[in-house]
């Protein structure tokens, strides 16, 4: 992925405050965050000699449109549904531990943040998982244990 | 809550923990189950087809003209009934008895010989529960289960959490994958991979052998000692292994010797146990019941009252050999399945395929009857890739004929 300095450089850079921060740097840092989106920045989105770079700055976030707040993306096309990340996650094993955590259907999928639903994982709670919150940990449990790295944080 | 779970048949592994909703006997949702066992299950259609000749006709009919086919022929070939119940296997056997025919399942060029040697004692076994509960040290050979079995890892050989392996499979656990190239598998089990040449199994084999006995592995193709002393190093102290044997070990040994070999030299340092991966979810209850009935597990003739058995009565041998008059295939493909040079003589002969898809031999067979899914529009028992019997309940309702009852009409009829 990018840098804020980058995504600066592709900025208006006139510090215009239309975006309701102090200026252009603040903006994309904000974007770097995932706070804003480029429609935020009027100029970007309206004036004709921006398009070039609003087109390139809203292709670079395209990818991580359908992320969920940890930033955790499913390519679908990818997974195949073997279950790996639903058994391997901490959090799964620790609330359903007969159910997932032996590797069997789940017996409480309200709790769960990964389960399978038609051949595909799918990820819901995700405000449980451990790369979220306070203390917030580099957990990458679900990531290791896919064949065929469907699963990404962003 | 107790919920209502349904078997999944979708491969050897029989998954017993599928929740599936259905309305008006067509399946929306599948849970819990990989992308296999979702596309198996959604698979179902509404009505049934009958084609004779490939015209439409009615059930009586076609049922009428199968039994003409195998009253007529000296010779018929019943092939296939790798995804059928056991009820419909015994009666397979046994319309081959009735019929003098020669009977065959995929399993003559499968894992047949690793079934047969498993139901002679030659290894010691285990069932997919103990792997779960007790394996610290599972081997993958020439199988690549992250692709033919989606939930191996994760429902029973290295994820879960078992009664005995509590803390998880970072800890307790370690998967080895022994293959020719690097696999979805082999890439889970990291450092644990060992690439060998293709053929090259049964030397890798001998060295490990020696490894094991702590002389100094040599390999024809250079394969690094230290890597391989390492391996026996692992394998010396596991406390319960399990090897699974898929088709790329069984196909580069001539014979079964080196694993044999191999599973005693084990056993002698430590614990280790053998469990095939078989792919199509009954075949092992087809070499089961067959080897109960004949003491052979596939590739028989039934003749005047006695069982002749060899490998010129597989499918293979005995379409090249054009032996056969007729064919009875049941939910198999084998004019996709065989090379060229021997499915074409399928193309001469009258073939009878009762499968529950358009498949190239249901297309060119002279009747073709479209059955149920069977586990998912009717039900039955099966045995699972490791031996245990699984009863299941058909999902939702067909007014397809289960090839069970396809069969019983045929019988009737002749």
């Amino acid at each position: 992925m990018t840098n804020a300095m980058e995504l600066y450089q592709m900025l208006p850079k006139t510090n215009c405050k239309k975006c309701g921060k102090t200026s252009c740097m603040a903006f994309a840092v904000a974007l770097m965050a995932r706070e804003l989106t480029p429609e935020d920045c009027p100029p970007l989105k309206e004036e004709p000699k921006y398009k070039e770079s609003y087109e390139k700055i809203s292709g670079l976030f395209k990818p991580s449109e359908g992320a969920t707040e940890t930033g955790l993306i499913v390519h679908e096309d990818l997974c195949f549904g073997c279950g790996n990340c639903v058994v391997a996650c901490p959090v799964n094993v620790a609330n359903d531990p007969y159910g997932v955590g032996s590797g069997n259907a789940p017996k409480n999928a309200g709790k769960l943040i990964l389960t399978i639903e038609d051949g595909i994982v799918k990820a819901q709670n995700v405000g449980e998982c451990r790369r979220f919150g306070k203390n917030k940990i580099l957990c990458n449990g679900c990531i290791v244990t896919c064949p065929v790295e469907a699963i990404e944080f962003v | 809550m107790e919920k209502n779970y349904y078997v999944c048949t979708g491969c050897g592994m029989l998954c017993d923990d599928i929740e599936v909703e259905s309305e008006k006997n067509i399946v929306n949702k599948v849970h819990t189950a990989c992308r296999v066992g979702v596309a198996h299950m959604k698979e179902g259609r509404e009505s049934a087809v009958f084609r004779v000749d490939d015209k439409p006709v009615d059930e009586a009919t076609a049922i009428s003209e199968a039994a003409a086919i195998l009253k007529n022929a000296k010779n018929p070939l019943i092939f296939g009934l790798g995804t059928s119940t056991n009820e419909t296997q015994k009666l397979a056997i046994e319309l081959a008895r009735k019929t003098s025919a020669t009977l065959d399942d995929t399993s003559s060029f499968c894992l047949g010989r690793v079934v047969e040697a498993l139901l002679q004692n030659k290894f010691k076994v285990c069932t997919l529960d103990d792997v779960r509960n007790k394996a610290d040290v599972t081997i993958f050979w020439g199988a690549d289960p992250s692709d033919s079995h989606p939930r191996h890892l994760s429902k029973h050989s290295y994820f879960p959490r078992g009664t005995e392996k509590q803390r998880g499979w970072e800890e307790e656990r370690t998967a080895i994958a022994i293959d020719v190239r690097k696999s979805h598998t082999a890439k889970i089990c990291g450092n644990y991979f060992f690439q060998i040449p293709p053929g090259g199994d049964a030397e890798f084999i001998d060295a490990l052998i020696a490894g094991l006995s702590g002389k100094l592995p040599k390999t024809s193709y250079n394969f690094p000692p230290k890597r391989i002393l390492e391996l026996a190093n692992i394998l010396k102290g596991a406390k319960f292994g399990v090897v699974f044997v898929g088709l790329g070990l069984v196909y580069s040994l001539e014979n079964l010797e080196p694993l044999i070999r191999l599973m005693d030299a084990l056993n002698e340092k430590a614990n280790f146990h053998l469990i095939p991966m078989v792919g199509h979810y009954n075949m092992r209850g087809f070499n089961e019941n067959l080897f109960e009935e004949t003491g052979h597990v596939n590739s028989v003739k039934f003749e005047d009252g006695t069982v002749k058995h060899g490998p010129e009565y597989s499918i293979v041998e005995s379409l090249k050999a054009k032996t056969v008059d007729a064919a009875l295939i049941i939910g198999s493909d084998p004019l996709s399945s065989l090379p060229r040079s021997v499915a074409k003589n399928l193309l001469e002969i009258p073939v009878i395929s009762l499968d529950p898809c358009e498949t190239l031999t249901s297309r060119r067979a002279k009747v073709y009857i479209n059955t149920a899914i069977s586990g998912v529009e009717s039900g039955g028992s099966a045995t699972r890739m490791d031996g245990v019997k699984v009863n299941f309940k058909p999902v939702v309702e067909t007014t397809r004929l289960s090839d069970e009852a396809v069969l019983k009409k045929i019988m009737e009829a002749l």
